[in-house]
């Protein structure tokens, strides 16, 4: 069984159609990245499996579950968590606020100071920082709050939108770097990145996204040596 | 209860506050009843003000429309009284649960349909100004010929009937503008000032975080709705008349947030020093129109200009308002936690 499934969802915003009949399975610890052109709908399906925009039709299960039509706070606490596109940081609250803001549902609360302690030794960067305002930070250490952010609410599955946009390159290695490290320890990832061979090469299982639908599927591996991938996404 | 009022202060802080509200204890005793008046007039600011920035300071959404829950806890306690004779802090609960399910009704509207900002501050003025209209048109209290409140002359003070001379009112609203201080302070220390502080800053960001945004920010909206008709009934009883236009005229709606936008959105004595800066300079220059002879009578809206003057003022030179800064300069420390300066 997948830990998340989705299953035939579409995705309206007024008339025009986000999502056209997506449906996607996440293994548990698996990578699985989404690839398409801007508007493709890869923020949508994020967002929809949220619960932050009520799908049309469709299902969508996390551990067997059926959690279609939840609100963004219960799938939130079921261990669902996201570092959105623009990184979403607070930006006049300090470092260490930033961080608390991520573990306010219950699944975390408890164990809080655990958690930040361990966020603290994947990024030491945000110990020494902890007191700054977070809107005063370079644009990777504002990626590292918001992905330790994330990790605050001790999520199984982590959704990255477009972790790298934006970012100096060597800021995109450790930005990959650290979603490896995590999916090593346990957390299962879905990364949607423009970034396509980066994102191929860590995935374990890859979709590609056109217009709403999915197109292709496969492997990260075999997605890399397809033509049409290669052609449309590589420029190869 | 003290210290999780004075907490937030340094001892500087707590000083100043201490001696503050030991000046306004003994005002009274020393002072004339013109001033007392104006300092009415200052509480009656500085708690409406610290009421509309529960919902715009603390939770980030903006109200234009405060005058309708005003309006509706005055007509509220005004129409129990007459009709029933009921003590205004009997009908402060109803009025409360009115203006509150009012709140929640407009709330509900604004953020299931995702209305936000600007648009949901059009859709506050829309409830006020026809509610207005209703009102104007609701007989039973008066309509637009207004709803009078006997006035006897009686001994002494009632305070239970709230029937007495101003001094008495005085100390109900100094009593009510530092409660509702130390509530706010409590709210801002709490889980829930917290979820507020993270949807003001960033609503998406909260929502993506699992915080429950429609539910804090609808507990914002009835929290400040409610406390908002408390200062409307306690208004009805010192005025004795209640006519639907100045009630729930944009006006009042624009005059009660000014307090708060001057002194400071979003901090806890924010609202009460705009209150304390705005209100006497405005009536001493009544005072000064007053004196000017004849012919210049037309020059009534020149508070309401003043008052304009000194928003552009605050929005060019010092947008967080007067009271980051003066505790800045006077070393008073945080104001009050995660809504600080």
């Amino acid at each position: 069984m997948s830990l998340l499934a989705v299953d035939a969802l579409d995705l309206f915003y007024g008339d025009a159609q986000a999502l056209d009949g997506v449906s996607l399975a996440v293994d548990e610890g698996a990578v699985v990245a989404i690839v398409g052109a801007n508007g493709a709908g890869k923020s949508s399906l994020i967002r929809a499996i949220a619960g932050i925009e009520p799908a049309a039709r469709g299902r969508v299960a996390f551990k067997g579950q059926d959690i279609t039509g939840w609100p963004s706070h219960r799938v939130c606490n079921l261990g669902i968590g996201q570092v959105a596109e623009g990184r979403q940081i607070f930006p006049t609250l300090s470092v260490r606020e930033n961080l608390e803001m991520g573990a306010v549902i219950s699944r975390a609360r408890a164990g809080a100071a655990a958690t930040m302690r361990r966020v603290f030794e994947i990024f030491p960067r945000l110990a020494e920082r902890q007191r700054q305002a977070a809107g005063t930070l370079s644009g990777g250490e504002q990626q590292m709050v918001a992905i330790g952010r994330c990790l605050m609410g001790r999520p199984e599955l982590i959704m990255f939108d477009e972790p790298s946009l934006g970012l100096a390159p060597t800021v995109v290695q450790e930005v990959f770097r650290v979603i490896r490290r995590l999916n090593d320890e346990g957390i299962t990832i879905i990364l949607v990145e423009q970034n396509v061979a980066v994102s191929l090469k860590l995935a374990d299982r890859a979709y590609v996204l056109e217009n709403g639908r999915i197109v292709l599927a496969g492997t990260g591996e075999e997605l890399l040596n397809d033509d049409r991938v290669r052609q449309a996404y590589l420029g190869l | 209860m003290l210290n999780l009022w004075l907490g937030g202060a340094n001892p500087r802080g707590r000083a100043l506050l201490a001696g503050m509200l030991a000046v306004l204890a003994a005002a009274p005793f020393f002072v004339d009843s013109y001033i007392v008046s104006v300092l009415i007039l200052v509480f009656y600011f500085a708690y409406l003000g610290q009421a509309w920035n529960i919902m715009m300071g603390f939770a980030g959404q903006l109200s234009l429309g405060h005058a309708l829950y005003f309006g509706l806890g005055a007509y509220t306690g005004a129409a129990l009284y007459v009709k029933f004779g009921l003590s205004p802090w009997l009908s402060m609960p109803v009025a409360i649960v009115i203006a509150m399910a009012v709140g929640a009704a407009i709330g509900a509207l604004g953020f299931r349909f995702r209305i936000g900002g600007v648009y949901f501050a059009l859709l506050t003025i829309a409830f006020a100004e026809f509610t207005r209209i209703l009102f104007d048109h609701f007989t039973w209290v008066g309509g637009s010929s207004g709803l009078f409140l006997p006035v006897a002359s009686r001994q002494g003070n009632d305070l239970w009937m709230l029937r007495g001379a101003p001094i008495m009112f005085y100390y109900v609203w100094l009593v009510l503008t530092v409660g509702l201080l130390i509530l706010c302070r409590a709210l801002l220390a709490s889980r829930l000032g917290y979820y507020w502080l993270a949807i003001r800053e960033d609503e998406p960001a909260a929502q993506a975080l699992g915080i429950d945004t429609f539910r804090y920010k609808m507990i914002a909206v009835m929290l400040s709705a409610g406390l908002t008709a408390v200062a409307g009934v306690l208004n009805a009883f010192y005025f004795n008349v209640l006519f639907p236009e100045p009630t729930f005229s944009i006006n009042r709606s624009i005059e009660l947030i000014l307090g708060a936008i001057i002194g400071g959105v979003g901090t806890l004595m924010g609202p009460i020093i705009g209150a304390f800066i705005l209100t006497p300079l405005g009536e001493s220059l009544t005072l000064i129109i007053e004196q000017i002879p004849t012919g210049v009578q037309k020059l009534d809206g020149l508070k309401q200009v003043f008052y304009g003057l000194c928003v552009v003022l605050i929005v060019l030179f010092q947008r967080a308002g007067v009271w980051p800064w003066l505790a800045r300069k006077l070393r008073l420390g945080a104001d009050g936690g995660k809504g600080g300066a």
